[in-house]
């Protein structure tokens, strides 16, 4: 039986648990695993759709994220406000030079290169490409999991604000840029979620036929 | 053939016979490569163990501060919520919402929720609503973000070490070391063993 897939044999994979269930066709009706009770599906919902619309949005915050300042300081009445760039430009101009390179991947090399591998593997499913499936599942794998690093420069506004309040001496203001920056973060963990790479050896399977 | 012996790929899915694999093995996809599942040494009385030495850490990396920043002469201590309450007295509301949810909420549930699970099965007993529980513990495990909220706190270390005087708190230590527990946590889970037990409906 291997060599075949799950819905090929009319089966259904609970995204949760693993259990396989027979699938009743014709049966509109949304069934639930018998043994975790998530919902069954054989594939995710709109994969495509829901995630294009969740990708878009992400383009559409990353340019305010970016424009923004994420964070103003304010010492002895002058207020300096900082955006991701700056911030890391400072970091450089003080030489401190692995930190600006860690901030620098973490905040604008990640989240842009996820949105840019999402679309490419969005497009090429759309476009039902034969093209290397392998690396691409390994391209989604390596997206969903690096995601979450790009929190970082939100934690360090947290802490910053957290820890600088001095009165007149020094105060720390979270700018808006950081909510746009977040919800880029958040929107795009989401988007990673809702695509399936199952759709990327969909195509592949129809062509053994 | 029954169907428990099978198993799909849940990135290509492929299906797979499920065979029997060595202590600290790796069954993947032959196709695609995704990991199908591991098998683990001890994995539910490891992972239990584990839970509880995070729950305490997790008690006292929340109690205690863990940066105190003295400059000329003027102290701040911070605990890990007072950066969430000075964000939304700033009134970035979503952003501490954001904040609190990813570095204490989430990873505090997480624990709560394997204790839950693990410690009657522990004692030979299924707790109650238990596929509901464990179901919503995996659903959480991307929006705990612990290791990076710590890496964010090394971050802020170096980049005001030049401006004030950074004294690390007890909790900084315990965070630390809750980073490396939590990991062992999830490397010695083996979740096929907390299904097996659920009973179908
Ligand atoms: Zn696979």
């Amino acid at each position: 039986m291997t060599g075949q897939t799950a819905a090929k044999a009319s089966l259904l994979s609970c995204h949760s648990c693993g259990l396989l269930s027979r699938a009743t066709p014709g049966h509109h009706v949304r069934a639930a695993c018998p043994r975790c009770g998530a919902p069954l599906h054989s594939r995710k919902t709109n994969s495509v759709s829901r995630t294009w619309a969740l990708i878009i949005a992400a383009y559409v915050f990353y340019i305010p994220a970016n424009l923004l300042p994420v964070m103003s300081v304010t010492s002895l009445g002058k207020t300096q406000s900082d955006t991701i760039m700056s911030g890391v430009f400072y970091l450089v101009v003080h030489g401190m030079w692995p930190l600006a390179l860690l901030i620098f991947f973490a905040s604008v090399v990640v989240p842009m290169l996820k949105l840019i591998i999402l679309t490419y593997l969005l497009i090429s499913v759309q476009r039902r490409s034969h093209w290397r499936p392998v690396d691409r599942t390994r391209l989604y794998r390596i997206t969903e999991a690096v995601g979450r690093w790009s929190m970082v420069d939100i934690y360090v506004v947290t802490i910053l604000v957290a820890l600088v309040k001095l009165g007149n001496l020094a105060t720390i203001q979270a700018g808006a840029g950081a909510v746009f920056f977040a919800a880029v973060v958040v929107i795009t963990m989401f988007a990673a979620m809702t695509f399936d790479p199952r759709l990327i050896w969909d195509v592949m399977e129809n062509e053994h036929e | 053939m029954g169907q428990n012996t099978l198993i799909a790929c849940h990135e290509c899915d492929l299906l797979h016979r499920v065979r029997p694999i060595e202590d600290g093995a790796v069954a993947r996809c032959v196709r695609c490569g995704a990991v199908l599942y591991r098998q683990k040494h001890n994995s539910l009385d490891r992972t239990l163990a584990l839970t509880v030495a995070g729950l305490i850490l997790f008690v006292v990396a929340n109690t205690f501060p863990f940066l105190a920043f003295d400059m000329q002469g003027q102290v701040t201590q911070t605990t890990l919520i007072t950066g969430v309450i000075d964000l939304w007295r700033q009134g970035m509301v979503g952003l501490a919402i954001v904040v609190l949810l990813t570095s204490i909420v989430v990873p505090g549930i997480q624990l709560m929720g394997l204790l839950y699970t693990l410690a009657p099965m522990k004692l030979g007993r299924v707790p109650p609503h238990l596929a509901r529980v464990y179901r919503f513990v995996h659903a959480l495990q991307p929006w705990g973000m612990m290791e990076v909220f710590l890496l964010g706190i090394l971050v802020s270390v170096v980049k005001l070490a030049g401006m004030a005087t950074i004294v690390p708190g007890l909790a900084i230590w315990s965070f630390a070391v809750l980073i490396l527990v939590l990991a062992a946590a999830a490397a010695s889970l083996d979740p096929r063993l907390i299904w097996e037990r659920v009973e179908y409906r």
